[in-house]
This record gives C-alpha cells, structure tokens and sequence, in this order.
C-alpha cells in the first residue's frame, strides 16, 4: 500500500466520543492504527501544589476532589500517609467503616462503566439497565454519608459518621437487589453471543505486557496478573475480611468485563461481612493540628487499581510535599500498546476498558430567589420529586414501570 | 526474620556501608538513601536480583539545598522499596528509567515539567502535565513559585 494511504487524525482534547479532556493523535493506515501519542493534563488543576500550601485538614478535602468517582480513595489513601507519619492509631470500627465505603464505591464505580462500556459498543440498553441500577448504592452512599459523591467521611485518626444498625439494614437490603442484578449483567457478559464476540480479542494485552508495562487494578488482573493492594499490603479492615482477588486470563476487554462483574460480586460479600463483624468502640481519635516530621506512602486499591500518595510532613500544620498518582497514569501506556495494529473501530471500548476517570455532579443545588435575598438548598429528595412531577406534568410517567422493575428484580 | 529484614540484610551485604542508609519504618516499608554513583547498580540489584518488578511512580522533592528523586518500586507481597537518590539544584539532571519501565516515561515527564529536572535518554514527546504555552523557566512544585494569586496577595 502507498505510503499516502497513511493518514494522522486529532481526536480530542474536546471530541464528542471521550468523556473528559485528553487529546489523542491517531496514526492511521486505512483502518489500521499505527500508534497513538496521547496528550494528557488538560485537567491538571495544580492540586499537589494547592495542597502544599494548605493545612493538612484543607488538603483532605482538595484531595478528596481528584476525582468524583472514586473520592473514598484518594482521601482514605491520603489519610492513611498522614496518619502513618503522625502515629496515630486508626480505632477499628472506623476502619470497618472506611472498608464499607470503599466497597460501595467501587460498587457504583463498576456499575458505572458497566454501562460506558455497553454504550460505547452500541448496548445502550445496558447502559440504561445498570446505571438504573447505580442509583441504589448512590442512595446507599448519600444515606451512610450524606453526599453522592465526595463523601467526606475520612478525618484523621477515624470517620466521621457512624452507621447505625437501620442504616445497616438498609444497606443489606440495597445490596441483595443489587446481588440479584449483578448476577443477571454476569448471564449477559457470559451467555450473550453479541457482546462476547464485540469484545473478545479486543484491546489484547499480554500477561508479559501487563506487568512490563506496569499496569494496575482490573486491567492486570484481567491479563491474569494478581495484584490487588487489598490482599498484598492491606489497609483499612482487609487483613481480616475473606475475599477472593478475581482474575481472568483471556487478557482483552472481555476479561475486563468478567473481573470487573465478578469484583460486584465480591465487594457484596465484603459489605455483608464487615457489617455483620463491626467491632463496637470510637469511630475516631483526636489528631494534632500539626503532623510531626516525617514520611509516608499510602496505597489504595481503587475501583480502577492502584492509587499511590507520597507525603512528607516538616512538623508545621501543612504538608512539606504531596505526590499523587492515580491508577490511570499508570494504565495509559497500556492504552497505547493495546491500540498498536488495531482497528479504529475498537478505539473507544478499548480506551474505556481500562475505565479512565470522569466526574459526577454534586447532589445539592443552592438556589438564589432573584430580586429576594432569600437563597435555599434543596435537599436531594425534594430534588427528585421535582423532577419526577416535571416528567409526569408532561405525560411521562416511570413510576409503575419502576415498581415492576424492582419486584422483577428481587423475585 | 521479616522481608524487610531480609532484604536490608540482602542489600548490607552486596554494598558494604549502605546499611545505616536503610530505613524500615513500618512493615512492607523501606527507604533507601542512594549516591547517585550507585543508584543504577542498587536499582539493577532490586529489579533483577530481589524481584521488585513494579515501579509505583517516581516522586520528585524540591529539598532546597538539592532536589530529591524517589522511585517507589513494589513486588506481590506489598513491599514497597523507596530509592531516594539527590540531584544538584543548579543544573538538575537524572538518567531516564523507561529501559527499565516504560510505564516511567510519563513520571519523568512529570519531573521535567513542575521541576525542571533534565531527564537524560528521555525521548522527545508530548510534555505532560503543563499547557504547551506554559512560559519557559517556570517550574510549580519547585518551593520557590508560587502562583499568580498568591504573588498579587502578597504584594499588596
């Protein structure tokens, strides 16, 4: 083929098919990819510098904002440094409760690109099945902390709410519908002859290449690489909980899927059991203002592998240096191997398999009355209601189809 | 004996003198304090000899008087070995790792960008974090920028 066949095209930073900010150049021969130059730091908001110029307790907080989606990581992992340098020892049944948090947070973490993953291969119907279904463990997380996202409930030195026996119970009865669910996504991933064929022997990576490329979370372990933060260097409540690390060895965004479905399936066990075996006591110890000299490193698993925090402390009330990498960071050059001798079409499932990060919204709005100076917040089940009598005063009506959705789902 | 133990022993004994240089702060914690003559050889040493076969990320600390490298290297039973080696803050270099670990070219990418730090055998590519009209010379994790805002709030 003549070499003006060769062709190089921009996708992004801003492109209808990507969810955030990030500029793909396509090397392209027909429909052959030739290589890929990522260019990446269109969100590069300058958090590591914002904190080092911060009080520890204002960090918590920039930190926990690297990311709507899994938030409980990179806060409990940044904790976890802090608390490692100051000696501070965690009581246990906060650490149970962060371990309850994490769990439901890749639970809706999962879930969500469960349903990426079915729209960016045409299934939207799954799509619309699964973050249905997000939506409990979204009620779930605001119920135990009250935020959707950012939940704010790591301090240093414990948690700041508790989980009461109602609110467990509560949680169990989400996670027996979501059980059910998840269950029914497994038959589809494994039976349905469609998307097993879209996906297999897609976004191929080797077991060699996983680890030579140092690749974290689902993405290792579905080229069946088992590395898991949770069972090599636990933190939180996880030296004491049973749980399987799921891998898969068919090393494409088919393995993807099944460790990632199967993973449901384990953090609901993990839930259930750390809910049952709550150790009574405090839920948090008072820490100091200032954190001593020193230096620590806090590992996380989150949904998407891996996190990493550096922290060195210098004895004043803020941090001397924070150093972040997310599992992403560490998955991308994956990306760029997994696309080399493939076809354009499969760009955007292979990219979303590795599940890079995008944000949610916040549940709360304020609102200004114009011409009053009267302002009030909404709380999220009025904001729902609203929303459902806007849908209804239009003709549109859920709510039976829902009922039937539910009653399907547990029976 | 633990494995951090282990390991200490393993290094002590392959380069003399370095054993006051190993920290074992906590279990699945070590932190090695390298020159940079030895760094390549003691990192050479982890990766072939005592299995590290992750690199967690490379970590860059401006210490004021030098800049400092960290390379947190990790294997399957979680431990996390920390090579610290230091650079001259005038003319700041370090010899690029991706031979090693591809996945560190954009750690060192990194480094380039909010530090300044020269990366020798880095091949030439996107920069990565900074915007590509990010003005010349200014490097934001060094300790002596600071933002706009904070150089206006000052001044008045």
């Amino acid at each position: 083929m003549r070499d003006s066949h060769k062709f190089k095209i921009p996708i992004g930073p801003q492109h209808p098919a990507l969810k955030e900010p990030e500029g793909f150049s396509v090397a392209l021969r027909g429909e052959k990819i030739l290589g890929v130059d990522i260019r990446l730091g269109y969100n590069h908001r300058g958090i590591e510098k914002a904190a080092e110029e911060r009080t520890y307790i204002q960090s918590l907080y920039i930190i926990e904002r690297i990311c709507g989606i899994c938030s409980h990581s990179h806060s409990t992992c940044f904790a976890q440094a802090v608390e490692e340098i100051a000696a501070l020892e965690v009581p246990k049944r906060a650490l149970y409760i962060r371990t309850v948090i994490g769990e439901l947070e890749r639970v809706h973490s999962h879930l969500l690109w469960l349903g990426v993953a079915g729209h960016e291969i045409g299934f939207d119907t799954l799509l619309m099945y699964s973050w249905r279904d997000r939506e409990i463990v979204m009620d779930i997380l605001a119920l135990l902390t009250g935020n959707r996202v950012n939940y704010g409930i790591n301090t240093y030195g414990g948690v700041k709410r508790d989980i009461s026996p109602e609110q467990a119970q509560e949680v169990l009865k989400g996670v027996d519908i979501l059980e059910e669910r998840t269950k029914y996504y497994i038959e589809i991933a494994t039976q349905e002859v469609t998307v097993i064929q879209r996906l297999s022997g897609v976004g191929v990576l080797s077991r060699e290449d996983a680890i030579r490329l140092d690749t974290v979370g689902p993405t290792a372990r579905a080229s069946g690489v088992a590395r898991d933060v949770r069972k090599d260097d636990p933190y939180s409540a996880y030296s004491e909980v049973p749980f399987n690390v799921i891998t898969d060895d068919h090393c494409d965004v088919y393995g993807r899927t099944v460790v990632r479905l199967k993973e449901l399936m384990e953090a609901y066990k993990i839930i259930r059991y750390v809910l049952k075996n709550m150790p009574e006591g405090p839920i948090a110890i008072k820490a100091p203002r200032k954190i001593p000299a020193g230096e620590a490193l806090g590992r996380y698993e989150a949904p998407r592998g891996e996190d990493v925090h550096y922290v060195k402390a210098n004895g004043t009330e803020k941090p001397e240096r924070v150093k972040v990498r997310a599992p992403t960071l560490a998955n991308l050059q994956a990306v760029k191997h997994m696309l080399k001798d493939r076809y354009l079409a499969d760009m955007p499932i292979v990219i979303a398999a590795i599940d890079p990060c995008f944000s949610c919204t916040d549940r709360m709005i304020s609102i200004d009355y114009s011409g009053s100076d009267k302002s009030e917040a909404i709380k999220w089940e009025a904001l729902r209601s609203y929303g459902i009598e806007w849908y209804r005063g239009k003709g549109i009506d859920f709510s039976k189809l829902n009922k039937e959705f539910s009653r399907r789902a547990i029976s | 004996m633990t494995v951090c133990e282990n390991i200490r022993q393993q290094l002590a004994a392959r380069f003399p003198g370095i054993e006051e240089r190993v920290k074992i702060p906590r279990p699945r914690r070590i932190f090695v304090e390298a020159a940079a003559d030895e760094f390549r050889k003691i990192f050479e040493f982890a990766i072939n000899e005592l299995g590290f076969n992750h690199l967690c990320t490379i970590t860059g600390l401006d210490e004021r008087v030098n800049f400092s490298l960290i390379y947190h290297l990790a294997k399957e039973n979680g431990v996390l070995l920390n090579i610290k080696i230091s650079v001259s803050h005038d003319a700041p270099q370090a010899d690029s790792i991706i031979g090693y670990f591809p996945g560190a070219e954009i750690y060192e990418r990194e480094l380039v960008d909010l530090f300044g730090i020269q990366i020798k055998g880095l091949p030439e590519g996107l920069r990565y974090p900074l915007a590509d009209d990010w003005p010349k010379d200014e490097y934001p994790l060094r300790k002596d920028w600071k933002p706009k805002t904070a150089q206006a709030q000052e001044g008045k």
